[in-house]
């Protein structure tokens, strides 16, 4: 099996898995019914990215397993999201400050990825970036909605970002996995993708009024599967099912 | 208005639906039309939102990606007919806000069914079978009511409703065809969902008190009485082909009348769960009130922010 491209996929889907799930909790529970309806909208566009990752991954992986084994039946440790997905539905702002965050780096990645030597990610990341750019619309415009708005809001709003800013530099760190992929052709070097990333963050916030954050203090680690607390809890949820009833179809 | 002059419209507004003409929101319209149509559209449109709750406890637990996946996509479909029924109720005159309100303080009531808890993950398919399938009995005959933007909008919910009771007995066929731990599953959820449902096409002809306006007004085609014999007629077959067991053991098959017998209602119970006593009322109450509060300084913001985007643009046009 190539290893290296299988790491590489779940590097790559696990993000997705993690902030659809963590925004599958909170359908229902929206402040509007619009917002509501939006978010279960990108859970929905991300479990659908996943599942066309994992598809390819359990294929090449060439034995019994199936897109749920590598979805629901990993241990925590074999997880290798980042650290900034996981992160919890706080408020609003938090979720807001997590979405844009990260969906400013997901539409610089995907565009790189359409390049890829491999024609199954290129597809992927194809058909992903039209989602992703309505996701990055859609936390851009309340960004500065709420940044912009009320005292409350704007107070709010860079609390979440202030809060989240310490997970936003492992974005751009290379795994072994990345370096080969990368010197293959097939993946992306992220290293390259770090200016443009808090260029445009940063035009962002300061549209929304917002102050980009100073700190150099960073957090590191989702990619070698060592992540913060939160991420059991989750994945408690998340492999329910699996776990209490093995070995059965669905 | 003279007092003849009033009975002389609603005299030609009856005989238009008479002649099945829609009524539109410009239209005049008998006061208790409108209010009647109020209490039952938002009604509605409560019951769809409320109803994401039950079933968006599962979507962090779907024992599938396919499964959430279609999960997901259904509690979004629920949120967006609660989206056009609010907004086809604000044609007459009321804002989603006081609908709202009215939910937040009990004033309005939304489907009792909803008052049940979802405990294991066969309740998504008993949900999607049973109460959806009760819900399609009770609507289908709505997308040809008087009211038009009632009735249109009725035409797009019925078709993904009925979508989704596809899905739900899927998951059934899925369980009772599985091991004896996902049949003993899928038996309980039926046991479980299989009253409520019955009691979901709403009290006794004899006790309902709205069924004869309604059915003038064509927001009510059938008694219920009518619409539950449909329902257990048509569900009892599906339940025997994948074998599983209807829980009442007074049901049989009744060849004089074409129909089955079935035992007695608890309507103890559906009374206990109208009045706000039943297993979830609070909950699922609590669970929209702390939506509803935790957005407020959302919501205000998103009005703030477009205030002053107005505000600049006025601006720049000076």
């Amino acid at each position: 099996m190539k290893q290296n491209l299988y790491k590489y996929i779940l590097g790559i889907a696990d993000n997705s898995l993690i902030l659809g799930q963590r925004l599958g909790e909170l359908t229902g529970h929206g402040p509007s019914l619009e917002t509501d309806i939006a978010c279960t909208n990108i859970s929905l566009d991300f479990f659908g990215q996943v599942r066309s990752y994992y598809q390819y991954a359990a294929k090449i992986a060439g034995d019994k397993r199936t897109e749920d084994d590598i979805a629901m039946l990993r241990k925590e440790r074999e997880y290798v999201n980042v650290l900034l997905v996981e992160q919890p539905n706080t408020n609003f702002a938090y979720t807001i400050a997590r979405q844009f965050l990260f969906d400013v780096y997901h539409f610089l990645f995907l565009t790189e990825l359409e390049k890829s030597k491999d024609l199954t990610l290129s597809a992927i990341a194809t058909k992903s970036l039209k989602e992703v750019s309505y996701h990055q619309r859609f936390s851009t415009d309340w960004l500065k909605r709420l940044g912009d708005g009320t005292a409350e809001s704007k107070e709010k709003m860079q609390e979440a970002i202030d809060g989240l800013w310490t997970y936003t530099d492992e974005l751009f760190h290379q795994t072994e996995a990345d370096k080969a992929m990368v010197l293959e052709g097939i993946g992306v070097d992220v290293t390259k993708l770090k200016e443009a990333y808090y260029k445009k963050v940063d035009e962002v916030l300061s549209e929304a009024t917002l102050e980009t954050p100073e700190s150099k203090w960073f957090q590191k680690g989702g990619k070698q599967g060592i992540h913060t607390e939160h991420l059991g809890y989750l994945l408690s949820d998340l492999q329910y099912m699996q776990r209490t009833y093995p070995n059965m179809e669905w | 208005m003279s007092e003849e002059q009033i009975k002389n419209l609603e005299e030609q507004f009856e005989a238009r639906i008479a002649r099945d003409e829609k009524i539109e929101p410009k239209d005049w319209m008998p006061e208790k039309y409108r209010k009647t149509h109020i209490r039952q559209m938002s009604q509605h449109a409560h019951s769809e939102i409320v109803g994401m709750l039950p079933e968006g406890n599962w979507i962090t637990r779907a024992p599938s990606l396919r499964r959430k996946v279609a999960l997901l996509a259904k509690v979004q479909d629920e949120a967006g007919h609660g989206l056009y029924l609010y907004s086809a109720t604000e044609t007459l005159g009321i804002s989603r806000e006081e609908m709202y309100e009215q939910l937040h303080t009990g004033k309005a009531k939304y489907s009792s069914i909803f008052n049940y808890p979802t405990i294991t993950w066969a309740d998504m398919g008993a949900i999607g079978w049973l109460v959806d399938g009760a819900a399609i009995i009770n609507q289908v005959p709505l997308c040809n009511t008087s009211y038009g933007p009632y009735a249109r909008a009725m035409i797009r919910v019925c078709k993904e409703e009925s979508f989704h009771q596809r899905q739900g007995y899927e998951i059934m066929i899925k369980l009772a065809n599985g091991t004896p731990e996902q049949k003993e599953m899928a038996q309980d959820a039926l046991n479980r969902w299989w009253w409520p449902s019955l009691m979901m096409l709403g009290p006794t002809d004899a006790e309902s008190i709205h069924t004869e306006q309604s059915m003038k007004w064509k927001l009510k085609r059938k008694s219920n009485d009518d619409l539950r014999q449909q329902f257990i007629d048509q569900t009892v077959p599906q339940a025997e082909l994948i074998g599983l067991t209807i829980p009442d053991p007074d049901l049989k098959w009744n060849e004089e009348r074409g129909s089955y017998d079935f035992g007695e209602i608890n309507w103890d119970e559906f009374w206990q769960v109208v009045k706000g006593h039943g297993p979830m009322n609070k909950e699922r109450m609590k669970a929209r009130v702390n939506a509803w509060d935790n957005g407020e300084w959302v919501r205000d913001a998103a009005m703030a922010h477009a205030k002053k985007k107005q505000e600049r643009k006025e601006k720049q046009a000076v």
